[in-house]
């Protein structure tokens, strides 16, 4: 659809700028707040250009005590909390639905296909809906104020599992039946065959996933009681209420910024095969 | 050295038995190819040999060892599939190498064995390509440059050629008979290009629904067909088929012409001769009336009709022939080329 009237280009522009502004002004904001010192943050009207103190506040925010006046957590280590958490729930979620999604394909076993949609039938159960039995669970499993608490829940995925069985469904049968004739045995054939046609599309889910592990809110609210564990999307609401003051924007806003930078760096580094892994058809 | 014999080999998908009671013995060094229609199980019958289809009953012994049971690894073959299967993120030596690495060879060995099978099939240059940077026919090359290094007794192919073009396919086909001729390997071929299996096979081995219709040299096929099927499936264009009445003194043409030939039969029987070998006869008993006609360069096909009925006749003229549609020409035939069917059974009835 090629299509040359000036009045059109201003409007799709305009629009193109509009949601600019909608999405990039907040972060801009933050990133504005983030650079000043407490005191101006409290004056009005609010800065909206950067100013000087960037590195002060990014040295207090990480390895002061963050927010004055409060016993929370450093905020190296919250970053560090949800940097593990993140990862222990895509990595988990990649490892436990690419050995089920081999499984449902691969093997014929009774009750095949019962297992598959039991699987399936958990994308209608989020931890959200099941949150005081899975509290209960894991409480009683000692999990609580864990790593391990704070990821296990969380990993069992019947999207990931679907969508590895859809992509393996794509790959030939002769594949299969050609590394049978090399003498590949089943987890061989993982190994050597699947694992490497999956590449891309375990690379674009992991993106999808670590984002989603890292902005876990209300579990990780729930589970943890020791501020060591704290995770830094929840440690930004909590900040917010610290103490009978007023909030400290700077420290908070630089948190804020801190937050964005992990999922950011996951999203660029695996940009390309991120893509690939959703476009990409040819095996 | 590696001798397969099949006996007695059915296959059934539940209740549906789709391969009948399947005997053939393959000599050693032979090339055997195995030809019929789509769905009629050849392609089940391979993957039999290969094991990647159970048996139901019945054995296959390969250098006499029984391999019912047996892994498609354990049972030293090697396989081409019709799709190549080259597995798409290795590149073209790790492709070749893969079951050697498997069996846990030497490096050096393994080495050795790539090259030379490069060497055979000329593909050195592609080694450190990956599969999607090659042509159509240089995959076909890799994907036997598989099956060489493995140095099996059996090598099955699977429809190989069939996603070449035409020019291609032509050529593949002789190099994997020289080849063959030159590894001496023991090899099923399976296709359903008549064309691909006369020039390539030793023996052939025409299966129709599941059942064994015939199973010898493709000279034989072509001079003593034992069905109307393999008439009708060996030889381009098919073989003419006339229902005739066979009288003391000739054969009885629906068109009321009688034929000098098939003396000893009684009865209804099921005439077939090739297209290629009715000659044009102005005084001849078999009159045509054309339809249309096909100029090929080297020969002319004429369409039409036995006259005085519906019966579709091809006849196959060397040379360029003109022929006005709707006019009749008129063959001849020699007796010995006449083949005689029992319209009942379908089987050849020698004269």
């Amino acid at each position: 659809m090629v299509e040359n009237r000036p009045l059109t280009a201003i409007l799709t522009h305009f629009m193109l700028m509009l949601g600019v502004i909608a999405i990039a002004l907040p972060i801009w904001i933050t990133f504005v707040a983030a650079t000043h010192d407490a005191a101006r943050m409290t004056q009005v009207p609010l800065p909206l250009w950067p100013g000087t103190h960037l590195w002060a506040n990014l040295k207090q925010t990480l390895f002061g005590s963050g927010l004055s006046g409060t016993e929370g957590a450093p905020v190296w280590l919250m970053l560090f909390n949800s940097l593990a958490m993140a990862m222990m729930i895509s990595l988990g979620k990649i490892g436990i639905s690419l050995l089920s999604a081999f499984a449902i394909v691969y093997f014929r076993f009774p009750f095949r296909m019962t297992c598959f949609w039991m699987i399936f039938i958990t994308l209608m159960l989020p931890v959200e809906v099941r949150i005081l039995p899975t509290f209960e669970v894991v409480a009683n499993l000692g999990m609580l104020n864990s790593y391990w608490g704070l990821s296990i829940p969380l990993i069992a995925s019947a999207t990931a599992t679907f969508m590895f069985r859809q992509v393996f469904l794509t790959v030939p049968d002769e594949m299969l039946e050609s590394a049978r004739i090399d003498g590949a045995g089943p987890m061989r054939f993982f190994f050597d065959i699947l694992l490497p046609l999956s590449r891309t599309n375990i690379a674009a889910l992991f993106v999808i996933l670590f984002i989603f592990g890292w902005n876990q809110y209300l579990w990780p609210l729930l589970i943890t009681t020791d501020t060591s564990m704290t995770t830094i999307v929840m440690s930004i609401k909590q900040m917010l209420e610290a103490a009978e003051q007023s909030p400290q924007w700077n420290i908070i806003m630089t948190t804020a910024l801190l937050a964005m930078v992990p999922p950011i760096f996951v999203v660029i580094s695996m940009q390309k095969l991120f893509v690939q892994g959703l476009t990409e058809t040819d095996k | 050295m590696a001798e397969i014999k099949l006996t007695d080999l059915t296959k059934s998908y539940g209740p549906t038995e789709v391969l009948h009671h399947v005997a053939g013995e393959i000599r050693d060094g032979e090339f055997i190819v195995i030809v019929g229609p789509s769905g009629c199980g050849k392609s089940t019958l391979l993957r039999m040999v290969a094991g990647l289809e159970t048996v139901t009953s019945g054995e296959i012994r390969i250098a006499d060892r029984r391999v019912n049971e047996l892994e498609p690894s354990a049972r030293d073959i090697a396989m081409v599939f019709q799709n190549y299967a080259l597995y798409p993120h290795m590149s073209v030596r790790e492709n070749m190498a893969y079951g050697l690495k498997i069996r846990k060879l030497s490096k050096a060995e393994i080495n050795r064995r790539v090259e030379e099978a490069a060497d055979i099939l000329e593909i050195r240059q592609y080694l450190d390509r990956k599969p999607r940077q090659l042509s159509g026919g240089q995959r076909q090359r890799v994907a036997m440059g598989r099956a060489i290094v493995r140095d099996p007794q059996v090598f099955l192919f699977d429809e190989p050629l069939s996603n070449l073009d035409a020019k291609l396919r032509v050529q593949m086909r002789l190099e994997i008979r020289k080849l063959q001729q030159r590894l001496g390997v023991t090899s099923i071929y399976v296709t359903h290009d008549q064309v691909e299996a006369m020039t390539l096979g030793d023996r052939l081995m025409v299966l129709n629904g599941g059942y064994v219709e015939q199973f010898g040299t493709p000279i034989e096929l072509y001079d003593r067909p034992a069905s109307v099927f393999v008439a009708g499936f060996i030889g381009s264009p098919a073989m003419n088929f006339l229902p005739a009445t066979a009288e003391e003194e000739g054969m009885l043409l629906p068109s009321g012409i009688k034929l000098i030939a098939g003396v000893g039969q009684r009865g209804p029987v099921l005439l077939g001769m090739r297209p290629e070998h009715l000659i044009p006869d102005a005084a001849g008993p078999i009159a045509i009336e054309v339809e249309m006609v096909e100029q090929l360069g080297a020969n002319t096909l004429l369409h039409g009709k036995l006259s005085g009925t519906d019966h579709a006749m091809v006849a196959s003229v060397s040379g360029h022939v003109s022929a006005e549609m709707g006019t009749a020409h008129r063959f001849s035939v020699t007796p010995e080329l006449l083949h005689l069917f029992d319209p009942e059974t379908q089987k050849r009835l020698e004269a």
